[in-house]
């Protein structure tokens, strides 16, 4: 115990008398342990709004009818035809319904299932704005605007209005920004739109909805469940899609699979629906981690340089404490814990380094039409990069520093004092 | 008598660039109280032999005896204790950590040896400066003092731990005559007051009159 303060102690003079030095090997270790929290934290900030705009949308499952042709054709339940090998030309798809069937006990189940945060129904329409002579074809998507809201950050999605208004307003639809834009219409304009069997309804403008994709943009309409389902001349268990928000989206896919079994609908889930969207998230996470390491690894080297240096410098040091009685392994721990405060206090510094400069980004202006939520750049604080920063600047600093202590260890006093 | 230090055959070799044999059966002792000084020419081997007594150097062959115990080939942690307690060492150049002031460079093996308490360490330094006469310089800085006050405040630390033998490797080597004169002084005072055993090497044959015995070497050997 008296050993270590004794060691402390010359390891603060040390540093302290050599403040210069010990000021550039701590702020080496301090910007590389800032840069690798802000790279960390933009670039994942970054990720993470890439993934939001997909995945904040998209339900966790899909659920719908497909068409597509029976797996089973009429031919193999033919006994005679049984040890034959039949080829179906032209395979057509199967007449289905686009309705799901019991869709409302299906959502009632759902919800009970405790891995499952809401299931909502959608009612999908295929529909024709009209302006003028001119019909843009389109979708209109009946939705219960307020859970949706809830549960896929609806509202990020509605320039100039609210899922209020739309709850509140029978015949009010949520106008695709793009559409708007073609249509040159206002909030408050009425806009009339045709089903495909040619009846036409007006309704209502309460807002604009802007998901950040054009071509979703330009055909894409929102308004509420029973609005849509009145237009088809529906009854309330008209439902064709039901979105599945789950509390753990790992969990969607033994879930999907699932369902389809069980209920015979298509369920997608997130993950599977957005394959190719998965593997860009994966290359830039790899990047980030590359260019992280490689932060992390040149700051590493800065401090054995310079730690090095100190070292050499102190060779008479050495020698003289050795000679008064100081064992080897006190010599190794002066110079480790002068490494390792060295490295504490970089490695802290690091921290609020990388902190303040991530809240300095989140504050830059960043605006783009693609993301209407977004006003400045993204940044992620995860607390982990916290933790991996200030774990390597330790751990750094520590073997940056065991190399040359252990030299200075095993260094000879004699060969010093005697001037060999 | 009582032998502070004792070397029994002792034989050291040194490997590069050539194998030369630098010691060559050396026996000899140093009884307690007393003041000897080693002579020789250079290359002889004398401090090569002063480091091995030392413990500092492990690499010999032979038995070497402190305070009639056998400390060949004990752990270099246990060599490093002994040379703390029981040895005080002096250098031809001052060799004071620099950074420090002079009263920590002082106290900093009775520190390490960790048997006192700091406050007590303090008192003791301050008294140790003080039998050299230089108490007033304990706050400076070691390296803002002159050589001749350096080699006192280096003596001054050999004594901290009240070691049974103080060894020097030419102390006076590097200064003046009138402060050679005035180490040599108080190596005697250290003797006579305390009953200090002194071993040292020398060049100075001024100095190893003023001993009580002179161990003269010559390639390797003991002559006398």
């Amino acid at each position: 115990m008296i050993n270590r303060k004794v060691i402390l102690n010359i390891a603060k003079t040390h540093l302290l008398t050599k403040y210069k030095q010990t000021i550039v090997a701590a702020l080496g270790v301090t910007f590389g342990i800032g840069s690798y929290i802000t790279l960390s934290g933009f670039m994942t900030g970054l990720n993470g709004m890439l993934d939001d705009l997909i995945l904040n949308q998209t339900p966790h499952i899909h659920i719908y009818n497909e068409i597509q042709p029976s797996e089973k054709q009429p031919i193999a339940s033919f006994d005679e035809f049984k040890n034959t090998f039949n080829v179906v030309h032209s395979v057509k798809p199967k007449q289905t319904q686009k309705k799901i069937h019991n869709a409302l006990p299906l959502m009632n189940y759902l919800n009970r299932d405790p891995k499952v945060r809401g299931a909502l129904a959608q009612v999908k329409v295929q529909i024709f704005y009209i302006a003028g002579s001119i019909e843009i074809g389109g979708n209109l998507t009946g939705v219960d605007v307020m859970k949706e809201a809830e549960l896929f950050n609806f509202n990020d999605y509605i320039l100039q209005g609210t899922a209020a208004d739309l709850k509140n307003n029978d015949n009010g639809i949520l106008l695709g920004i793009g559409l708007a834009k073609k249509m040159s219409l206002e909030i408050g304009d009425r806009v009339q739109i045709s089903t495909i069997r040619g009846e036409i309804f007006p309704l209502k403008i309460v807002g604009f909805y802007q998901s950040g994709i054009g071509d979703i943009d330009n055909i894409q309409s929102f308004a509420n469940l029973k609005t849509v389902q009145r237009i088809l001349g529906e009854p309330e268990n008209y439902v064709t899609d039901i979105n599945v928000k789950l509390h753990d989206i790992e969990q969607a896919l033994p879930l999907s699979k699932r369902i389809e079994q069980q209920f015979k609908l298509r369920a997608i889930d997130a993950k599977t629906a957005n394959a190719q969207f998965e593997t860009g998230t994966q290359i830039r996470n790899l990047i980030t981690y590359a260019v992280s390491a490689t932060l992390l690894i040149v700051a590493g080297f800065g401090i054995y340089n310079i730690l090095n240096m100190l070292i050499y410098e102190k060779m008479n040091d050495i020698a003289i404490l050795k000679a008064i009685g100081f064992s080897g392994k006190d010599v190794q721990l002066i110079f480790l814990s002068q490494a390792m405060i060295i490295g504490i206090i970089g490695g802290v510094l690091g921290l609020l380094l990388g902190y303040f400069l991530l809240i300095t980004i989140d504050q830059v202006p960043f605006k783009t039409e693609a993301l209407p939520t977004i006003t400045t750049f993204p940044v992620n604080h995860n607390i982990i990069f916290y933790i991996i920063g200030i774990c390597f600047a330790l751990l750094s600093t520590f073997f940056a520093g065991y190399f040359p202590s252990q030299k200075a260890k095993k260094t000879d006093p004699v060969r010093i004092i005697t001037g060999q | 008598m009582e032998k502070v230090l004792e070397a029994r055959h002792i034989d050291k070799y040194f490997k590069k660039p050539i194998l030369f044999q630098v010691l060559k059966d050396i026996n000899f002792s140093v009884a307690k109280g007393e003041f000897a000084t080693i002579m020789g020419k250079s290359g002889c081997g004398k401090s090569t032999l002063l480091y091995i007594l030392s413990t500092m150097d492990t690499d010999y062959e032979g038995q070497l005896f402190l305070n009639e115990e056998l400390i060949t080939g004990q752990s270099p942690n246990k060599l490093a204790y002994l040379r703390n307690k029981h040895i005080g060492f002096v250098f031809q150049f001052h060799y004071l950590l620099a950074e420090f002031s002079v009263l920590e460079n002082v106290m900093l093996p009775a520190k390490k040896l960790g048997e006192k308490s700091v406050m007590d360490i303090e008192k003791e330094a301050i008294q140790k400066l003080g039998v050299l006469g230089i108490e007033h310089l304990a706050k400076k800085k070691a390296s803002m003092i002159s050589g001749g006050e350096k080699q006192r405040v280096a003596i001054a630390r050999a004594l901290i731990n009240n070691p049974s033998l103080l060894m020097g490797d030419e102390p006076t080597g590097n200064l003046d005559s009138h402060n050679s004169d005035n180490v040599l002084s108080i190596f005697r005072q250290l003797r006579e007051d305390y009953g200090l055993s002194l071993l040292i090497v020398t060049h100075d044959k001024d100095f190893a009159d003023k001993s009580d015995r002179i161990i003269t070497m010559e390639d390797g050997r003991i002559l006398i």
